[in-house]
């Protein structure tokens, strides 16, 4: 049925490739209408170099990071005059054995770096877990129910999405951690706020998308069919609808990940992060961004682990895409 | 099967009613009698039923006063092209509607109980259990990342309380039954490894799972390639009579209904235009759309190249609806009283048959008004018949309306890919 030079194939064998943020949904529809090419191109996509390289980075820093308290690392709070400012190769005169050099006050920066990548990928990652649960459930209720509930569920994360993420968050933080001039008045810790902050914010892009590929789902007759056999909305929702939103949904909260690791690094710039103390890949870029003419590599060094952890991680969201569908291309 | 002779109105809604009490006192009353054997063989009453969905044009009226009762374990064909409302009167009685915009009226009566004003949660208990559902396009009315055997069990979990191995059990006998080839395999497997046919008995065992006593099966076989098309026809057919199972085989093709069914119901408009036992309605038909449905069977004896005979025109809008016969515009035989009068619904010369025309094909009124027509020619306003020796044989220079009211269709449900 499409030409040749149909340009529909085309366009969504393209967006498939390149890992555009289209529903599943939308993907499966048009590849349904535009025939056998397209069921073709999405077929057998393996994981590829580039997949394997971000696994295998993500592995790495969680595996590290997982690890930290048992590997043999310095103290990343304790300071070494020597390394003070020294970089990645800079001779460590009487304190060798720095890899990575030091921070402008002599710490370990590899062992910052790792110790940071545990609070950094902990906060990034729960953060989502909540968006995900939140963000999921709204966008399902939303997607399938419709009518007058989605319209509040569409309001409220469009109100969500309008104001600006970073200040948004920050709000957050400010609101729910325990204020420091005035700690009797309660709250919680930093990194819990921090969690709930970045989570709360990641709700409405998670419901979104979610409510996107639901909307779409729902209107399949398997969804008419599993009614028509007697099963309940919430069966139907949990049963039939998620398991095919879900892809859409994981690819979405990888990314999730990366920008919460981000969304980490900005707030810590603003002041708003974890306690100062606590090394993370966003505070020490903060802190480190007042020496980096004199020792830039503290501020490159984790600004690369952000860097190469969030491309794995966009990464590594097409290809959850791609894998998690076991539909390949038919209905 | 038959209930307590309770009264004169609407019988008493006893859950158990199906069950029989088969010694019943015989009456010395004989409508009461009739009334008692009639409830005891009648599995779904429609009277009247009338469904239409709120649109920014006005109201469509889809399905528009139609009636008929279907026995026990006996099959019923609801024929009509795409638009006359099989779709939506068979999602009326199941009550499969959107629960938005749509207006609905009449009465439906499923083994004695009314069930024509329930809301879903009050049909929930009818669904799966009672009456179920198979859908036309078994591409999509399978959920593609959930297993084949998962599909069926899931099915059967609903409405019986069985362990997870007897479900499985249960699935395999159900998918050898409706004749999948190694079904234990076949449990196993997602939707996209199965053939189109395979899909469509895969759908048909999870519509039987739960032992229902009515099924619809929403042209079942129109997505399917011709060659299994009659496999699956065939698959509906045995376990229907197996389980002494009501059926509803909605379609488009009177080739699907002949010699499937016991009686036939052809649907124009959202109406009834003519009801008969099967055999009847292809020895004796009176309607003249019901004649162009049949003319419009490519026939194998045709020699190559003959032009199919397609019937001219589209169906009416559903929102402003003719004040005559509906099929007036599109009729061979149509008359000035065709535009000005809606024909009633009038008995045929056999019992149960029923048609809805004033100039009835195979009467002498309509072979006049045919011979009047043809007389005069292209001048008339409707479609000129072309010259054949067949009645109703023009062919369409129109624009393909159908394909606007399937597309209609198609939005209305929803996509369906």
């Amino acid at each position: 049925m499409p030409a040749p030079d149909d340009p529909l194939p085309n366009f969504v064998g393209e967006a498939t490739r390149r890992g555009t943020p289209v529903d599943a949904g939308t993907i499966e529809i048009a590849a349904v209408e535009t025939g056998p090419e397209v069921r073709a191109v999405r077929r057998r996509r393996g994981i590829g170099v580039a997949g394997w390289l971000s696994i295998g980075w993500l592995a790495l820093v969680v595996g590290l990071a997982l690890l930290a308290p048992v590997l043999p690392l310095d103290d990343p709070r304790e300071s070494v005059t020597a390394i003070a400012k020294r970089g990645p190769l800079a001779d460590a005169g009487s304190a060798p054995g720095h890899l990575l050099g030091g921070d402008y006050n002599g710490r370990d920066m590899l062992s910052r770096l790792i110790w940071g990548g545990r609070t950094t990928l902990l906060v990034a990652t729960l953060a989502v877990v909540i968006g995900f649960v939140l963000g999921g459930a709204l966008g399902l209720i939303g997607g399938y129910f419709r009518g007058k509930v989605d319209i509040v569920v569409s309001g409220v994360l469009d109100v969500l999405l309008a104001v600006p993420a970073v200040i948004l968050a920050l709000a957050f933080v400010v609101i729910l951690r325990t204020d420091p001039s005035n700690p009797g008045a309660g709250g919680l810790d930093a990194t819990t706020s921090l969690i709930i902050a970045i989570g709360l914010v990641s709700i409405p892009v998670l419901g979104r998308i979610t409510r996107a590929s639901t909307l779409s789902w729902s209107e399949r007759e398997f969804v008419l069919a599993a009614r028509a056999q007697g099963a309940t909305h919430r069966r139907i929702v949990i049963r039939e609808v998620l398991p095919n939103v879900l892809p859409a949904m994981v690819s979405i909260a990888l990314l999730g990940v990366a920008v919460a690791i981000v969304a980490e690094g900005t707030l810590a710039i603003l002041g708003a992060g974890v306690e100062p103390d606590t090394p993370t890949w966003g505070n020490m870029i903060a802190i480190g961004r007042g020496y980096l003419e004199r020792a830039p590599h503290i501020v490159f060094e984790p600004a690369l682990m952000i860097f190469f952890t969030v491309l794995a991680l966009n990464m590594l969201g097409d290809v959850v895409r791609a894998k998690l569908d076991v539909r390949e291309g038919a209905l | 099967m038959s209930d307590p002779p309770a009264g004169n109105e609407p019988v008493s809604r006893d859950p158990a009613t199906g069950e029989p009490a088969s010694s019943e006192t015989p009456t010395s009353d004989p409508a009461l009698d009739d009334r008692v054997a009639r409830e005891a063989r009648v599995l779904l009453d429609v009277l009247d039923v009338s469904t239409s969905f709120e649109t920014d044009r006005g109201l469509v009226h889809a399905v528009d006063g139609v009636s008929f009762t279907l026995d026990r374990g006996r099959t019923l064909g609801i024929v009509g092209e795409s638009g006359s409302g099989k779709t939506v009167l068979s999602r009326s009685i199941m009550g499969l509607l959107p629960k938005r915009g749509v207006v609905r009226s009449g009465s439906i009566r499923f083994d004695a109980e009314e069930v024509g004003h329930l809301g879903p949660k009050a049909m929930r208990r009818f669904w799966g259990a009672h009456m179920a559902m198979v859908f036309q396009d078994p591409m999509t009315s399978l959920n593609p990342v959930m297993k084949i055997g998962h599909q069926i069990t899931e099915s059967i979990r609903l409405h019986l309380d069985v362990s997870r191995e007897f479900a499985d059990e249960l699935a395999v006998s159900l998918l050898t039954s409706v004749r999948v080839p190694d079904p234990e395999r076949r449990m196993g497997e997602y939707p996209h490894e199965l053939s189109g046919g395979l899909r469509q008995r895969v759908c048909i065992a999870v519509a039987l799972a739960a032992g229902p006593q009515l099924l619809f099966a929403d042209e079942p076989t129109t997505a399917l390639d011709v060659t299994v098309q009659a496999q699956v026809l065939d698959v509906l057919d045995t376990q229907q009579q197996e389980r002494f199972m009501a059926l509803v085989l909605v379609t488009h093709d009177l080739g699907v209904v002949a010699g499937r069914t016991d009686d036939v119901l052809v649907m124009y408009a959202g109406q009834v235009v003519e009801q008969a036992p099967t055999p009847t309605l292809f020895s004796q038909m009176r309607m003249p759309y019901t004649e162009a449905l049949l003319q419009s069977i490519p026939k194998l004896a045709d020699p190559s190249h003959t032009r199919l005979h397609a019937i001219a025109g589209r169906p009416p809008d559903l929102v402003d609806r003719p004040t005559g016969c509906r099929f007036a515009p599109r009729c061979g035989y149509v008359q000035d009283r065709c535009r000005e009068e809606l024909p009633p619904l009038v008995d045929g010369p056999t019992p149960g048959h029923k048609y809805r025309c004033w100039f009835p094909v195979g009467t002498p009124e309509g072979a006049d008004a045919l011979a009047r027509n043809l007389a005069a020619g292209a001048s008339t306003s409707s479609p000129a018949p072309a010259v054949d020796e067949e009645p109703i044989a023009w062919t369409s220079p129109d624009t393909p309306g159908a394909v606007t009211t399937d597309e209609d269709e198609r939005r209305f449900w929803g996509g369906r890919g």
